[in-house]
């Protein structure tokens, strides 16, 4: 029988805010275990919560980006449930009245245009982390507790089910990914875990309306990941349906080792959440004032800057794509485009020579040395002459190993193209002295011998003599001879 | 000098804060309640810590996992105890479920319920977050004032906590009506000791040029009930934190870490609050929220608005403080399920948020932040 694959996403964002959710602890990455932590994060007796009022802001922000309604009521819940990673034994989450809700995001894959739509977007606060003696906390004799992540402020953005393929989840998280970025609201870096992706998927006959049982992936932490749940998702249920057997409604993990998901539990034992209103959080009130002041300070978005690229830069819709999917990309070109006017020539360098040396070193692109002016300044000593193509990617490699601008990169190495006729006139005269033989072969006819003697002539200034002139140079002396 | 107790429900960082169970006996806070700075600033000295009933939630202290006391065989509220006694000068108290105000009923003392979010309830052991209050209990009504002034105003780490703006606003629309309303609906089921009391403290107001009317309010009684549901279910959360892990009472029978928190709990936690859990935790389930739960919180505002009403032409509602000015051990021991009942009488304050104060026996319910106009009453009876 013929499926239909209908996969729908919730994502965990935590959000770039320089202090947590409820207390003024540091949300920086990468501290000693329990070293970023308070009562208030600890969740000890007597401890209040006081809202992180930018959390709100980029809370609001996000949905404003996605399209979505922004509740002028909202309220926080507790969602309760036993676990040593929670510290108060609830996590304080939104449940019935999230802050933002029926938004969408446009995506583009080889199918077409669609619209991916937002359910909804709540604000909660991460969790801690639990390091395992053995493989899992029912089997290890100890388990250790670091609750520095404790308390960081996630938002969590629930999508409609209407992906229909891997394609479609790909490109769905990459826009979405771009568009959290763009805000500001969070790094959104998968690998570091501050974006965190959550996959539904189930099937049902090609042609039925009604949608089939699903199982939910949790915790998928890059793209590739994603990508291969997908696949191997389809392949479990298809051959559960194919046997005639029955889809479980449950939660599954992945083990990328393995290249499988696993049965985490079933949806009866885990759905008694006991959610009720936060008493020690206030209703949230945002006002009509508050939410145009901040869809004005919102940035432009991906989708608006990559239809100027392709409209008033001429670029093409690949280019513009590859560039607008990260920020750090977009920025730097705009940066370019500031000092430099043609557009396809800084789309050209950024996507060949940037990108390549990007991956190939593995590094993010907020590391990269080379400033946008430096980028420009290098595009327009190439346009006038004064070095070749050849030598900007030569500088252009010191560039970015180093960082130093373009002209004193080319003073130190003696880069400058070599254009001055008498001083190449020399060099001409040199070399055709220097080689009869081949000056015999081309008065012969043999046109192949001005290769040569252009080689050699090029070989003698260090790559640095202008090409056209030594052309035009070399077949006067020759003419002459 | 200005010695006070405190309910073992503040936090202190010189000695114990058990709540009265053995989940937290011997656990000594990082922080201090804010509560205890600021009177320590006024000059305040706290004398000890007087015991309360198991995280504070049930009639006069008699939960308490180390010992309840008896005068006799009357249960006796220990902070009400240390004031009568002259032992403080005032006690600083949690009021959860309404024990301080039958305390300080019971033994003829002065008491002040302020206006939720008037005092911080930073660095207190949260029960019942959305309607518990910080009060006083003192010989007086000046006593209670003062220490109500040296604890009240506005607290950045709690997110519940009034700004000056507001109590401000707040005060200046308390205006004083010279009159006072018995409700006739909340005298139900009180002996003639307390009605004996509601008559007296009439009389008085009546003398001191008070007009005294009765009027009925059904809905009001419904708060007790209602109560019950949001107090056990904030109170089964709220106590969900000590599960064995990081702090308090451990097993040491355990295999694994269902186990732990299991045992842990059941081998710490008292009947009562045991069966306060269960209860609480019916009411959030799915199967019983919208039914349960959310119907007391839809009553909660229906009470508001009622009281609200009532209050719109008066200075206080008059209403007993429980059925009884003092309860017998074999009242207590032969049923455990009192505080559930008794809580009729405090719950109307305590699911509003409303202020109160306890004088001559019988309790006056009064507008948001008109404490003074209260106070002044109380001094009249
Ligand atoms: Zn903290």
């Amino acid at each position: 029988m013929e499926y239909e694959v209908v996969i729908g996403c919730e994502v965990h964002v935590e959000l770039k805010t320089k202090t947590k959710i409820f207390c003024s602890c540091p949300t920086d990455f990468g501290g000693e275990p329990n070293t970023h932590v308070c009562p208030v994060c600890l969740g000890l007796p007597g401890t209040l919560p006081v809202l992180n009022k930018k959390v709100l802001e980029y809370a609001i922000k996000a949905g404003l980006a996605m399209n979505c309604e922004i509740a002028h009521f909202s309220k926080f819940d507790r969602k309760n449930y036993f676990y040593p990673d929670l510290t108060k034994a609830y996590q304080i989450s939104q449940f019935d009245l999230p802050i933002c809700k029926n938004g969408y995001i446009d995506i583009e894959t080889s199918e077409g245009k669609k619209k991916i739509g937002i359910t909804r977007i709540h604000m909660e606060e991460d969790a801690g982390k639990l390091v395992h003696q053995g493989a899992t906390i029912t089997t290890s004799a100890g388990s250790l507790a670091d609750y520095n992540r404790a308390g960081v402020p996630l938002i969590e953005i629930v999508s409609e089910p209407d992906m229909r393929s891997a394609e479609d989840v790909l490109a769905f998280l990459t826009n979405l990914k771009a568009i959290i970025e763009y805000t500001g609201v969070s790094d959104a870096r998968m690998e570091q875990g501050s974006l965190r992706c959550d996959v539904n998927l189930s099937l049902r006959p090609a042609g039925q309306k009604e949608f089939g049982t699903r199982a939910e992936i949790k915790n998928l932490n890059s793209f590739r990941a994603v990508e291969r749940v997908i696949k191997y998702e389809i392949d479990r249920q298809t051959d559960i349906l194919e046997s005639g057997g029955k889809v479980v409604q449950e939660t599954r993990t992945w083990d990328d080792g393995k290249g499988m998901t696993f049965s985490l539990r079933s949806k009866e034992d885990s759905d008694e959440y006991r959610y009720f209103p936060d008493p020690d959080l206030t209703p949230i009130i945002v006002t009509d004032a508050y939410i145009e002041e901040l869809r004005a300070s919102l940035p432009e978005l991906p989708q608006v800057k990559r239809a100027r690229m392709i409209e008033e830069d001429g670029l093409p819709e690949y280019d513009a794509g590859v560039i607008t999917a990260s920020k750090a990309l977009a920025d730097f070109y705009d940066g370019v485009r500031a000092h430099y006017d043609d557009a396809k020539k800084i789309s050209n360098w950024i996507m060949v020579e940037l990108l390549a040396k990007v991956n190939a070193e593995g590094m993010e692109l907020e590391a990269v040395k080379i400033q946008p002016e430096q980028m420009a300044a290098l595009l327009k000593l190439v346009d006038s002459g004064d070095i070749s193509g050849k030598i900007a990617k030569k500088v252009f490699a010191e560039m970015f190993a180093t960082g130093k601008d373009p002209a004193d990169i080319i003073k130190e190495q003696g880069l400058v193209q070599i254009s001055d006729e008498d001083a190449l006139k020399e060099m001409v005269s040199h070399v055709v002295e220097a080689n009869p033989k081949s000056v015999e072969d081309y008065k012969a006819g043999k046109t192949k011998a001005m290769g040569f003697l252009v080689g050699q002539i090029m070989k003698q200034s260090r790559g640095q003599a202008n090409p056209a002139v030594i052309n035009k140079l070399l077949a006067e002396k020759l003419d002459s001879m | 000098m200005n010695k006070i107790v405190i309910d073992d429900m503040f936090l202190t960082t010189d000695m114990p804060t058990t709540a009265g169970s053995k989940m937290l006996e011997g656990y000594t806070s990082l922080f201090e309640a804010e509560v205890l700075t600021r009177l320590k600033a006024a000059d305040y000295v706290i004398a000890g810590k007087t015991k309360v009933g198991e995280f504070g939630a049930d009639l006069l202290g008699e939960t308490c996992y180390f010992g309840a006391e008896y005068e006799g065989e009357t249960l006796q509220y220990p902070a009400a105890a240390a004031v009568k006694s002259g032992d403080a000068k005032a006690a600083v108290v949690m009021d959860v479920n309404g024990a301080p105000r039958r305390g300080a009923a019971q033994n003829g003392l002065v008491s002040l319920k302020p206006t939720y979010g008037r005092v911080s309830r930073y660095g207190t052991i949260p029960v019942a977050c959305s309607g518990e209050t910080v009060g006083v209990i003192a010989n007086n009504a000046a006593d209670c004032r003062d220490v109500f002034t040296a604890m009240a105003g506005y607290d950045s780490k709690d997110g519940t906590s009034l700004p000056e703006s507001m109590t401000e606003q707040g005060k200046a629309a308390v205006t004083k009506k010279n009159k006072v309303v018995v409700l006739s609906s909340m005298l139900k089921g009180t002996d003639e000791a307390v009605q004996g009391r509601i008559a007296a403290v009439t009389d008085q107001f009546t003398k001191n040029g008070i007009e005294v009317v009765v009027a009925d309010a059904d809905v009001v009684a419904y708060a007790g009930a209602a109560w019950n549901i949001l107090m056990s279910a904030e109170l089964c959360n709220n106590v969900s934190r000590y599960d064995g892990v990081k702090y308090g009472y451990r097993t040491k029978n355990y295999t694994n870490i269902d186990e732990l928190y299991t045992n842990s709990r059941t081998e710490a936690f008292g009947e009562f609050l045991k069966s306060a859990i269960l209860f609480g935790s019916e009411t959030l389930s799915t199967e019983n929220y919208k039914k349960v739960y959310d119907k007391a919180l839809r009553v909660r505002r229906v009470i508001r608005d009622n009281m609200a009403a009532l209050l719109a032409d008066c200075d206080a509602l008059l209403m007993p403080a429980a059925s009884a000015l003092a309860y017998s051990r074999t009242l207590v021991e032969g049923d455990k399920y009192l505080p559930y009942k008794e809580n009729f009488f405090t719950a109307p304050a305590s699911i509003t948020g409303l202020p109160a104060v306890i004088a001559g026996g019988v309790q006056l319910v009064g507008n948001a932040f008109s404490e003074d106009l209260l106070l002044d009453l109380a001094e009249l009876v």
